[in-house]
């Protein structure tokens, strides 16, 4: 009775772990094998003929300047993305959480822009940034600045901090739709409360709305992180990756060993390290919230 | 729970199991290959030649009662990856056209995909192989002894000719008091009729040079003007590096341009669409671009009057080759059923009518040297300049993809100040060297 109890409760499991196994496990088993190997992704895979060993990891972490570089940006991104993005997500959710006219309209335009298809936003925005006839430059010549004007893509100082500009401009609604949950989870009793009590809208934000308000912090800066590190397709369609190197990201140096140098093995340790480091990013992120949650 | 609800439930779990198993074994076995019955399908990225494929094919059928069914999946990157993924799960259709360097080539026909097409090209008396342009068939041709070791033979047939050059604004070139009818010829000209049009705030040199393969080309250009064939080549094998002087030369040009202001506005990030939008508005001068720009051009304004020519000329002692050959050319998938069919329709397909209507319809170059009498007399100022082409992928050997892409990088971080023709040789022979070492 009770094998054929367990019996059943197996059963009951097996569709869950079997989805499991095909979708994520066998992927990432078969992305590790081929980071063994030298494989250009067209000819007929022989794992022991394309085996190298941990060759691909060795050129990746010691070799690939680029590589790095890629990381670094992608982290100057997400740091701003962290920073502003978020600060703007929080501060327009705390503005929509009051009862103003009209919120419902602001709650929807704020969410437009993560609606977006990426690619038109990218190209929509690579057209305002043109050094040629984009619209940023007009305005800045109708201004009477027209010292300022440039190309903003083109240019190594400006490409890197217009992406990420354009990033945060397209991801802000996600953590203000999340802020703005959060927020009103926060029962209106201790607002009330503190307000008999005397204290000032800052003292309010400061004791009351940010300590209830962590866990929504951490789970937002989770996704901003894994989402921002993760940026690709803005990039693509608005520089390339350049001018140079200056706004390649790990994906794009991904895809440029995939597709351009028909280097699968070499993409897929890319890939494994790029997951590391997000794990080890995210891990930290879990490990800091823990930690703030019990103070 | 009770009894009855749990056999429910199992039956249920077992059943969706059962499904599952089923979709997945299903779709992980190799499909059958596309049965003779349902006519050709031919794979391909050329959105703008869609249409007029569409139409031939429905001739085709017409004429034969052979079925070719025309499937267009762009962008390229987008095409490119489902040949790829085709290719490992056997789903080849019966003709596709392979995107990519001649080493991916290679790959595909050692893999076993692509049907060798000598017999058919030299059957009665080279019939077919002497419609086409020899430098068409060359890019699909590997010879005896190539570097890939891939057997000798012709793996593709061309469907158009296309070769890159410089392009001149007739307008522009007026507007600022030069001859429309003798542009520069020589790099010396060329800056100073840029000083010229600088004066007249007309931008000089328009290209797509955020696609990186653009600047190789027109580097490599230069290379083989500056230092011939010979050593271009004795470089990719590793016996020349980078650092010589003649390289240096090639790389120095791109900082005469920046330090020049011959470069137009954001032409390092800028994509080939927009250099082509530049040009046909009258906003720069020269473009650097290739013969499909005519039927591009045509579309953005009917009335633009400019020329072609080949790039002003830094050196007398070689000559200045530029890179042509096949535009876009089909194979034939070695294991399918209608491997006869296929070869019969692209036989068809590059004869004089079928080519002289492509031409007609696209505005591109026909791959038949015959079907060249209707051609707009743009398209024929590149078709007369074909014999001074060539190709990386005609060149027996190919540089590392690593290296190509240092190579292009670097020229856009001279063009935007950062590095020096000197530091980039050195930065690229570095890289080249730590690829051979790798090779050992």
């Amino acid at each position: 009775m009770r094998i054929r109890s367990n019996l059943e409760n197996y059963l009951f499991v097996l569709p869950a772990v079997l989805i499991f196994s095909v979708f994520y496990i066998y992927p990432f088993y078969k992305v590790f094998t081929l980071s063994l190997c030298q494989w250009d992704g067209i000819a007929n895979f022989n794992f022991s003929q394309n085996f190298i060993g941990l060759r691909n990891f060795k050129e990746l972490i010691f070799q690939d300047k680029v590589w790095w570089q890629a990381i670094k940006q992608a982290g100057y991104i997400t740091l701003i993305a962290l920073i502003f993005q978020n600060a703007l997500a929080l501060v327009l959710a705390m503005a929509c959480d009051r009862d103003i006219k009209g919120g419902n309209i602001y709650r929807v335009i704020f969410y437009l822009p993560p609606v977006l298809s990426e690619v038109v936003v990218g190209l929509v925005w690579r057209w305002i940034y043109d050094g040629n006839y984009g619209l940023l430059n007009y305005w800045l010549n109708s201004l009477g600045w027209s010292h300022l004007t440039m190309d903003w893509l083109s240019n190594p100082r400006t490409a890197l901090i217009c992406v990420a500009i354009i990033h945060c401009w397209k991801g802000f609604g996600w953590g203000f739709i999340i802020f703005l949950a959060g927020l009103q989870t926060i029962p209106r009793q201790l607002y009330e409360a503190a307000r008999v009590d005397g204290a000032n809208s800052w003292q309010i934000f400061k004791k009351v709305t940010i300590p209830l308000m962590i866990p929504v912090f951490i789970l937002v800066s989770i996704l901003t992180v894994l989402g921002t590190m993760q940026v690709f397709v803005l990039i693509l369609s608005m520089t390339g990756g350049g001018p140079g190197y200056h706004t390649e990201v790990p994906v794009t140096r991904i895809l440029a060993s995939m597709v351009g140098s028909s280097r699968f093995g070499y993409a897929c340790s890319q890939g494994i390290i790029f997951g590391v480091i997000l794990l080890a990013v995210s891990f930290i992120q879990i490990r800091i919230s823990k930690h703030m949650n019990k103070a | 729970m009770n009894c009855l609800q749990k056999k429910i439930c199992l039956f249920f779990i077992v059943s969706s199991f059962i499904v599952f198993l089923s979709v997945c074994f299903i779709s992980c076995s190799p499909q059958n290959k596309p049965s003779q019955a349902e006519g050709i399908k031919i794979w391909h990225w050329m959105s703008d030649r869609d249409e007029a494929l569409q139409e031939l094919a429905r001739k085709y059928e017409t004429q034969t009662g052979v079925k070719v069914t025309f499937e267009l999946y762009a962008p390229s990157d987008a095409y490119t990856q489902k040949i790829r993924a085709a290719a490992q799960t056997n789903t080849l259709p019966d003709i596709f056209g392979i995107l990519g360097e001649k080493r991916d080539f290679a790959s595909f026909i050692k893999a076993g995909h692509i049907y060798n097409l000598t017999d058919d090209m030299i059957r009665d008396n080279y019939a077919w192989e002497n419609k086409l342009f020899a430098k068409a068939l060359a890019v699909n041709e590997f010879k005896e002894g190539n570097n890939f070791n891939v057997e000798p033979g012709i793996y593709g047939v061309p469907m158009d000719v296309t070769n890159i050059q410089m392009l001149y604004n007739k307008d522009l070139l007026r507007s600022a008091g030069l001859d429309p009818d003798n542009p520069p010829r020589t790099w010396d000209e060329f800056l100073a009729a840029n000083r010229l049009l600088k004066e007249k705030g007309i931008q000089g040199l328009v290209s797509g040079w955020g696609e990186i393969w653009m600047i190789d080309c027109f580097a490599s250009n230069y290379a083989f003007n500056i230092m011939g064939e010979d050593k271009v080549l004795d470089t990719i094998r590793g016996n020349v590096p980078y650092t010589d002087p003649d390289w240096i030369r090639v790389f120095d040009l791109f900082r005469q341009m920046r330090d020049e202001g011959v470069l137009a506005s954001g032409v390092v990030t800028m994509v080939n669409k927009t250099a082509e939008q530049l040009f046909a508005n009258n906003r720069a001068a020269f473009a650097f671009n290739g013969s499909w720009c005519v039927n591009v051009y045509h579309g953005m304004d009917p009335d633009l009057d400019y020329g072609a020519m080949l790039p002003p000329r830094v050196s007398d002692n070689h000559p200045m080759v530029i890179w042509g050959g096949a535009g876009s050319s089909f194979m034939v998938n070695k294991s399918s059923a209608n491997v006869e069919k296929a070869v019969a329709f692209l036989k068809w397909l590059t004869d004089d009518d079928q080519q002289a209507f492509l031409a007609r319809k696209t505005n591109n170059l026909p791959s038949n040297k015959n079907s060249l009498k209707d051609i707009p007399a743009i398209l024929a100022q590149f078709a007369n300049d074909m014999d001074n082409t060539t190709h990386p992928n005609v060149w027996g050997v190919a540089e590392f993809p690593i290296v190509i892409e240092t190579f292009n990088k670097g020229i856009q971080s001279i063009i935007i100040k950062e590095k020096t023709p000197e530091s980039l040789a050195e930065e690229v022979q570095a890289m080249k060297k730590r690829e051979l070492m790798k090779m050992k």
